[in-house]
């Protein structure tokens, strides 16, 4: 039983950084201005769209993985679009886990994001209007830099969320080297496969790396003060 | 004093109780047992009112893992010998391991003409994903690789495969249209959940070591009446019969009616 991590592990990791970056950016494109929406709108339409993205929170991760799976699937509709488009078939590819990924982490990096836009109230904002800042320059003026301690949150929230996921991965996934075969997933199959050297190192890996995130979440907390 | 003997007391009550309760049976079994397991143990309760069986399909490694830190399996049923072997090496098990069956894998296709398609059909440029359990530990995923590697289409189809973590997952995979091929289990082909709803072609046994299953009662299992009744029952021919049904090939002899 080897105790060094072999080039399929190193691998492994690399992937699940590879993935958790391509999802993050993916995220602040994607969740900044939902947020924005969900943090400004007086509509009712704000409880069921919120209620939509915080989904993830609570269903069981088997739940989104089936519904990914049959919908990504060659008779689901996803799949039938993405076919049509020439993308092929996303299960069982590095696009599909990232497309499954999104979804699944995108609580994350709204509600922090949603809260910090909420927190900048109003009045900066009117006061930006009064100097003559069109909505995007107060948007990019203003907010984003006000909002600064919440899409730091997100990111690494997001980030590590991702890092973390396991029950969707392995629905979808199909286990392949270089492509879905990532961290949590590998840890799985040291174990199942006896390999508890190498199911330590990568799991010491993955907890140092937790820690290390919410260390980083909470070190945000004395700065939203100086702000 | 007392406190921690009247605690010591209730803890061996606690811990040694569910063995007493003879009538139940918790029992682990490979995913590749899945459909002809609910109609064995079925038919046990048949004869056998009052058992409450409880069984888990899962996969044979896991479930080894499981048994190794304590699990409450009472009988363990494993697609590869090799791991009860090793439980009764390391002293798990109250039985020796008994053989009960030999798989056999199969390509199966829900949209191809399976019954035409051999190993080295795979490699066709068509055939984009194809779904084996994974090799790593999954028993039928081993012997996948392993007649892969025999008719010498390893290499070409390697970049092809998607891997199950159960023979099972590797099943749902391919019947949900996400790869058009498996290597899958005869006895799940068989089942009545897919019979019909694809076509298949048995891969030669000689192309991969046997896929010989064996089962144990485990350790804690071992003053349980009941588990050795299930025992005996599956050494019966007419249990023997059902499992043949389901593609198993029968290792030893059927004793009784």
């Amino acid at each position: 039983m080897s105790s060094i991590l072999s080039s399929g592990d190193l691998a492994a990791l690399w992937l699940t950084l590879e993935l958790a970056s391509v999802v993050t950016v993916l995220l602040l494109l994607i969740a900044t201005p939902i947020a924005w929406w969900l943090a400004r709108t007086r509509s009712r339409a704000k409880w069921a769209l919120a209620a939509v993205v915080a989904l993830p929170l609570v269903l069981p991760p088997t739940v989104l993985g089936f519904y990914f799976l049959v919908a990504m699937g060659p008779y689901g509709p996803i799949g039938a679009l993405t076919q049509a488009l020439g993308l092929g078939l996303l299960p069982f590819t590095f696009s599909g886990l990232v497309v499954a990924s999104v979804l699944y982490s995108m609580p994350f990096m709204i509600q922090p994001l949603q809260n910090a836009f909420e927190a900048i109230g109003d009045r900066p904002l009117e006061v930006a209007a009064t100097l003559r800042a069109g909505p995007l320059d107060r948007f990019f003026s203003v907010a984003v830099p006000l909002a600064r301690p919440g899409f730091i949150a997100g990111a690494i929230l997001g980030f590590a969320h991702t890092v973390g996921e396991f029950g969707v991965v392995l629905m979808i996934g199909g286990n392949i080297p270089g492509q879905t075969r990532v961290a949590s997933v590998l840890v799985y199959d040291h174990v199942e496969a006896f390999e508890y050297g190498q199911a330590h190192w990568i799991s010491a890996f993955l907890l140092l790396f937790a820690f290390a995130a919410l260390l980083g979440i909470n070190a945000l907390k004395p700065l939203r003060k100086v702000d | 004093m007392n406190v921690f003997r009247f605690i010591g007391f209730a803890l061996i009550v606690a811990v040694t109780s569910p063995a007493l309760a003879a009538d139940k049976l918790t029992i682990a079994a490979a995913a590749d047992l899945k459909y002809c397991f609910d109609e064995i143990v079925a038919d046990f309760k048949k004869t056998h009112a009052g058992a409450d069986i409880d069984v888990t399909y899962g996969s044979s490694g896991n479930f080894k893992t499981q048994i190794e830190q304590g699990a409450p399996f009472d009988l363990y049923f494993s697609a590869d010998i090799e791991f009860p072997r090793e439980l009764v090496r390391a002293g798990f098990a109250s039985s020796d391991v008994e053989r009960y069956a030999i798989g056999r894998i199969v390509l199966w296709s829900p949209t191809l003409d399976a019954t035409k398609l051999r190993l080295g059909d795979l490699t066709r440029s068509d055939i984009t994903k194809v779904a084996i359990a994974n090799p790593q530990h999954a028993p039928y995923g081993k012997r996948a690789e392993e007649a892969l590697r025999a008719s010498g289409v390893w290499e070409k189809v390697e970049p092809k495969l998607v891997f199950g973590e159960n023979i099972a997952q590797t099943a749902q995979f391919v019947q949900s249209g996400n790869a058009q091929v498996g290597i899958l289990a005869f006895s799940l082909v068989l089942s009545p959940e897919m019979a019909g709803k694809g076509t298949y072609s048995l891969i030669p046994d000689n192309l991969h070591k046997p896929i010989e299953q064996g089962f144990i009662i485990t350790k804690r299992a071992a003053g349980n009446m009941l588990a050795k009744t299930f025992a005996d029952y599956i050494g019966l021919r007419t249990t023997r019969q059902r499992m043949a049904s389901y593609g198993f090939a029968l290792p030893v002899s059927a004793s009784g009616p």
